[in-house]
């Protein structure tokens, strides 16, 4: 099947598209380490949500990008992890952050695995309404089980120790978080940037978007749609999990607004503002939403008003999102000079 | 016995209320194939009209005036539907379903921030209507008479609906847009019309849902989002784009979230949500709908 030059050329493709990817990634890693010694501590804490925030929209792109599943249940992942964390310091009075990592993957593991096995029998918009429903069920347990959850109340999250009690937040919190809690963030956060390209890239990354882009075709060349839909739905749903792991020290406090099925659409809403067709969306998209939140919620009272009409205009005029759009003007700039 | 007996009227309570917002979300999604998040806000709208109607503006005014001015909200609802179908949701048709469930988000987020715009934080009332019907005894108890009217509009929309779409023209210009719309756009039918009439209609019956709910409870926000996630358990249920199934979904999810309420309250809303996820696992369109 394939000749010679077409693998040339193949390979050739992957090294200019690493090239590519290095000389973007190198930069912005290299901001991304000196960022908490230059702005205010408040921006680099806001920086410490998005980079979390884009942790689980990367998995959440997972599905919608590469295997085109809209999920709108992942906020149900993502309160899994933060609510096995906070009933772990309740009922197990852990402090180990590693531990609390650990305890939110299998956490996550099951429950997508569970959720997974329902859902990935149905495409489309059930799919979007079967995800939404099962989210729904941890939501309204989380809200009604006073007793366990705290209800709307929630749960209080202590600042964890980390790598083993090297480092605790005994001091400052505020130095803590936008310091210390910052650079263990954005390792794992790198590290779940390799391991999403990695699988991108990876034969059953190939699989999957031969499976969005048509399904029939994938199955008569032999690709098992079920259990790679299933595969992809786990590894998105851990991602978000860990995602909420990592942001409930941060935030100190959990409720049941992180399962509500409205916290599922602000994270379809940083993937597609990022752009979903792109590897680097979620992650823009994530940061930027963050940005964008906080300060409209700073900025009125009507900052709901304010979201929703930028991604009405957003789906209207950009449908390809921040990325997207930035690579057609570059590839047009570059084309007019 | 009289206690299940109040609990039956009160399961046919939530059950009309449902249908009506159901009904309309299944009506839209059968005719246009978009489903929209931001149904459940055009519920609350009509909710809103309807308790500064009655509640504010004709305060004190007689009963009879006041029920007159009861659909108020009906109809600022369809009014708005009317506005929004063309300008908003005709773009999208031919565009991938995640932008269509997109765009209706915004305009879900839209629509809750402009009933705070104009009607402020507070909860809005529309009791007097509510309190001067009175109440009857069943049995020993003392039950609200209005309940029976929210039950009687429930009754009289669905055999509208039913003889509207079953017996009119329109009604079968409607449905053979919603079985092809190429064929029927083909044959002369007039599209785009046929759309905005439908999202008008849809959204007409959401704004009675609410019309009718506000005098027994209170305008409040976010009413909108907890409606629109318990219409999607009814066409889950009965079938996404089924008029009979957005009727018997209503009445499983009102039966089962009264029973829930008297005998299982910490699981109610779990209950639903599963029901709805096994029956989209046994009949994944649903029990009447098409596959």
């Amino acid at each position: 099947m394939s000749t010679p030059a077409v693998a040339a050329s193949a390979i050739a493709r992957e090294a200019g598209s690493l090239r590519h990817v290095f000389r973007w990634a190198l930069p912005v890693a290299v901001i991304l380490l000196v960022v908490p010694w230059i702005v205010p501590q408040y921006t680099a804490i806001l920086l410490t949500y998005g980079l979390i925030m884009a942790i689980g929209a990367l998995g959440f792109n997972l599905l919608l990008g590469y295997t085109g599943l809209l999920s709108f249940g992942h906020s149900a992942y993502f309160g899994v992890g933060a609510y096995v964390v906070a009933l772990m310091v309740k009922y197990l009075r852990v402090g180990s952050m590693e531990l609390f990592l650990l305890g939110a993957i299998v956490g996550s593991v099951i429950v997508t695995a569970v959720f997974g096995f329902v859902c990935v029998r149905y495409t489309r918009i059930f799919f979007g309404i079967l995800t939404l429903a099962l989210s729904q069920v941890l939501w309204s347990l989380a809200f009604k089980f006073f007793w366990v959850t705290g209800g709307t109340d929630g749960l209080r999250v202590p600042t964890p120790s980390l790598l083993a009690g090297l480092a605790t937040g005994t001091g400052d919190k505020t130095d803590f978080m936008s310091h210390t809690y910052y650079y263990y963030v954005l390792v794992i956060f790198f590290a779940c940037v390799v391991l999403m390209w990695v699988i991108v890239n990876s034969p059953f990354g190939k699989a999957l978007q031969a499976i969005r882009d048509n399904e029939t075709r994938a199955e008569f060349v032999g690709v098992q749609i079920w259990r790679y839909r299933f595969v992809a739905f786990l590894v998105s749903g851990v991602f978000t999990g860990l995602a909420g792991a990592l942001w409930v020290p941060l935030n100190g406090l959990t409720t049941p607004d992180i399962m509500h099925w409205t916290f599922s659409g602000e994270i379809v809403f940083m993937t597609v503002l990022g752009g979903f067709r792109s590897f680097a969306g979620p992650i823009v998209g994530a940061i930027v939403f963050n940005y964008l939140k906080t300060y409209a919620v700073g900025y009125t009272v009507y900052w709901q008003l304010l979201l929703g009409a930028v991604l009405v205009a957003l789906v209207v005029s950009l449908p390809t999102g921040i990325v997207g759009t930035a690579e057609r003007l570059a590839a047009r700039w570059k084309k007019g000079s | 016995m009289e206690v299940l007996l109040i609990h039956l009227v009160n399961a046919l309570l939530y059950a009309s209320v449902l249908f009506l917002i159901a009904g309309g979300l299944s009506l839209i999604y059968g005719v246009m194939r978009i489903v929209n998040l931001a149904h459940g806000n055009l519920y609350a709208f009509g909710a809103y009209v309807t308790a500064w109607a009655i509640g504010g503006v004709a305060a004190g005014a007689p009963s009879s005036l006041l029920l007159v001015l009861l659909p108020a909200g009906a109809f600022a609802a369809a009014v708005l539907g009317a506005a929004l179908e063309p300008t908003l949701l005709r773009p999208f048709y031919k565009r991938a379903e995640e932008y269509q469930l997109l765009v209706t988000f915004g305009l879900l987020m839209i629509l809750e921030d402009l009933l705070r715009f104009i009607w402020g934080p507070y909860p809005l009332s529309a009791s007097e209507l509510f309190e001067n019907f009175g109440s009857l005894t069943i049995g020993d108890s003392l039950y609200p008479t209005y309940n029976f009217l929210v039950i009687g509009v429930g009754i009289v929309a669905a055999v509208f609906l039913w003889a509207f779409i079953y017996k009119t023209r329109f009604g079968v210009v409607l449905r053979a847009t919603s079985q092809n719309m190429r064929m029927a756009s083909a044959l002369g039918v007039n599209v785009n019309r046929v759309y905005v009439q439908a999202f008008t209609l849809g959204c007409f019956m959401a704004g009675l849902g609410g019309a009718i709910v506000v005098p027994g409870q209170s305008a409040v926000l976010g009413m909108g989002v907890d409606a629109l996630v318990l219409a999607f358990i009814v066409v889950v249920i009965g079938g996404l784009g089924s008029l009979e199934g957005a009727l018997v979904g209503a009445l499983i999810v009102g039966v089962v979230r009264e029973a829930g309420i008297a005998w299982f309250p910490e699981i109610e809303l779990a209950v639903l949500y599963l029901a709805a996820a096994i029956v989209l696992l046994v009949r994944p369109a649903g029990l009447f709908g098409r596959p």
